[in-house]
């Protein structure tokens, strides 16, 4: 395993116009370490994972993604390479079938060979339980199957760490689970993942560490049991409270 | 639509020469049951070739120029994008006549005093001026239809490894392609009609024709009404494929 943390991110901020969005934001993440964001809506979470593959571009501090500091355009597309990310909104390439939508990248950005890389494509669909959808386009797939689709395309690139946005706040109730238990199955094979989620349940499984944001700063930070046992600042249990009302 | 408003113009036309007292019309001028009349309305006809590939290349022309127009026009980088803003305002904004002598009478002048000794013909001086007058609206056609593509399929495409070619070539044009194809189509009706301007320089199409048998024939009415007719033909040919085309796409986008 190398030495140092998988991500560390430092002194990080980010304004849209005149609005601060994110505010001096330190984070390390280690090898191995799965994180839980939280936070309510316009916190700054969505905007903090973006950061880290460079969807967005921050201001000022620095990210460091496996040992790769982001610069110029070259280490953005190495740290790209390391990190796969799942959307809320599962962003599938809507012209092309499953199997394309997995294959797609490794040919054309990797250079692999189609045999190949359908091979590992097929691998990746059983993993996520859908293999016999591979030739279907992804409006034939429900939107539990489409996450799924989405979080294999990603593995394609077999990233070393994964971003997850929300990656079930657009599902129906009943597709939840489905998906919250490939992403366990990942954590427990040691993958490197942050998770922006509201799914407090899939937290206390999976989690090594809680992070809850508010107004585009890290205001608390702690394991699951702290976190939901003894939280310490009065907005954090205000939050709780809210969501676990639900 | 289209076939309906064909019909009242025809019937215009007809009703035109029936009602008119005799003297009025004279379609003997190309009727092609007289040897003159044969010879006159094949001279006319003739000029449809040259009108139809004039249009053809100067599309053609546009719609290359008009991607390479469109593509930095859409970058984050306002500084890139300025060329191409500029381009297409400026473009917009030149009456196509003005531009066309330009082209054909100026742009010689200027290429010489640049030590380029091309003449321009009449055929590529009009592909020139309608491809780059024609290019702005192309320009446009893409850019709507780029951006109407969500812009999370070029964040999946990023994260999936693919550079900005990639990315437009896989992912981003063939979603767009739906969207570009059936106005793309359609513009290539203005092109058809503004090719008559080529006319002035020379050109031999379809206009050009027309006035030179006027000039020798003194029968501008029969002669313009066929010309009008002829325009009509092609144009009612190219809509009919423009409407198959959006039927094909629209249905395309349902099945996605
Ligand atoms: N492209 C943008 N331009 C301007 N402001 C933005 C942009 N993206 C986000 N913001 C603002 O930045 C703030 C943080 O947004 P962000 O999407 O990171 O929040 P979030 O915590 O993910 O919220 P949610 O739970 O609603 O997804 C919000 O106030 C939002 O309005
Ligand atoms: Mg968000």
């Amino acid at each position: 395993m190398p030495h140092g943390n998988a991500i560390e991110i430092s002194g990080l901020n980010k304004w849209y116009d005149d609005y601060h969005a994110l505010k001096d934001i330190e984070l390390n993440v280690k090898h191995g370490e799965r994180i839980v964001v939280c936070g309510p809506s316009g916190s700054g979470k969505s905007t903090l994972i973006r950061c880290v593959n460079s969807l967005e571009s921050h201001d000022s501090g620095s990210i460091t993604v496996d040992g790769i500091l982001m610069k110029d355009e070259a280490s953005i597309n190495s740290i790209r390479a390391e990190v796969g990310m799942v959307f809320q909104q599962f962003n599938l390439f809507p012209h092309l079938t499953i199997l394309q939508n997995l294959t797609l990248g490794p040919m054309k950005a990797r250079g692999m060979s189609r045999k190949d890389a359908e091979k590992r494509a097929m691998s990746l669909l059983e993993r996520v339980r859908i293999p016999d959808q591979a030739h279907k386009k992804p409006s034939g797939l429900s939107g539990g199957q489409q996450q799924r689709v989405a979080i294999a395309r990603s593995l394609c690139m077999e990233p070393k760490i994964m971003l997850f946005d929300e990656p079930t706040s657009a599902l129906d109730p009943e597709m939840i689970s489905e998906v919250l238990d490939v992403i366990v199955d990942l954590a427990e094979d040691g993958m490197t993942m942050i998770v922006v989620t509201h799914e407090m349940g899939f937290a206390r499984r999976a989690a090594d560490r809680m992070i809850f944001m508010d107004h585009g700063e890290i205001i608390e930070t702690g394991t699951p049991e702290q976190f939901f046992e003894a939280p310490k600042t009065e907005r954090c249990k205000q939050f709780l409270a809210q969501i676990l009302q639900h | 639509m289209k076939l309906r408003t064909a019909f009242i113009v025809l019937s215009c036309v007809a009703l035109a020469g029936c009602a008119a007292t005799p003297g009025t019309w004279g379609w003997y001028v190309i009727d092609p049951r007289t040897p003159n009349g044969y010879n006159n309305i094949r001279f006319l006809i003739n000029g449809m070739g040259a009108t139809i590939v004039l249009s053809l290349v100067a599309a053609a022309m546009s719609m290359t120029i008009g991607m390479l127009v469109a593509l930095p026009g859409m970058s984050a980088n306002r500084w890139i994008r300025l060329p191409s803003r500029v381009y297409i305002e400026f473009v917009r904004a030149i009456p196509l006549l003005p531009m066309l002598f330009w082209v054909f009478y100026g742009l010689p002048v200027v290429l010489k005093s640049m030590g380029i000794s091309v003449s321009i013909d009449a055929f590529w001086g009009a592909v020139i001026t309608l491809a780059i007058s024609d290019s702005a609206f192309t320009a446009e056609i893409y850019r709507s239809g780029i951006q109407s593509i969500n812009k999370g399929q070029t964040e999946a495409a990023k994260t999936v490894g693919l550079n900005y070619r990639q990315t437009m070539r896989y992912v981003i044009l063939p979603q767009a392609i739906k969207r570009i194809l059936p106005p793309l189509a359609n513009q290539f009706i203005y092109i058809v009609k503004m090719s008559a301007f080529a006319s002035v320089i020379g050109m031999q199409e379809l206009t050009r024709r027309a006035n030179e048998l006027v000039v020798t024939e003194y029968r501008p009415l029969e002669i313009y009404s066929l010309l009008i007719l002829e325009y009509l033909v092609l144009v009612l040919i190219i809509s009919f494929f423009v409407r198959w085309l959006e039927r094909k796409m629209g249905s395309d986008e349902s099945k996605v």
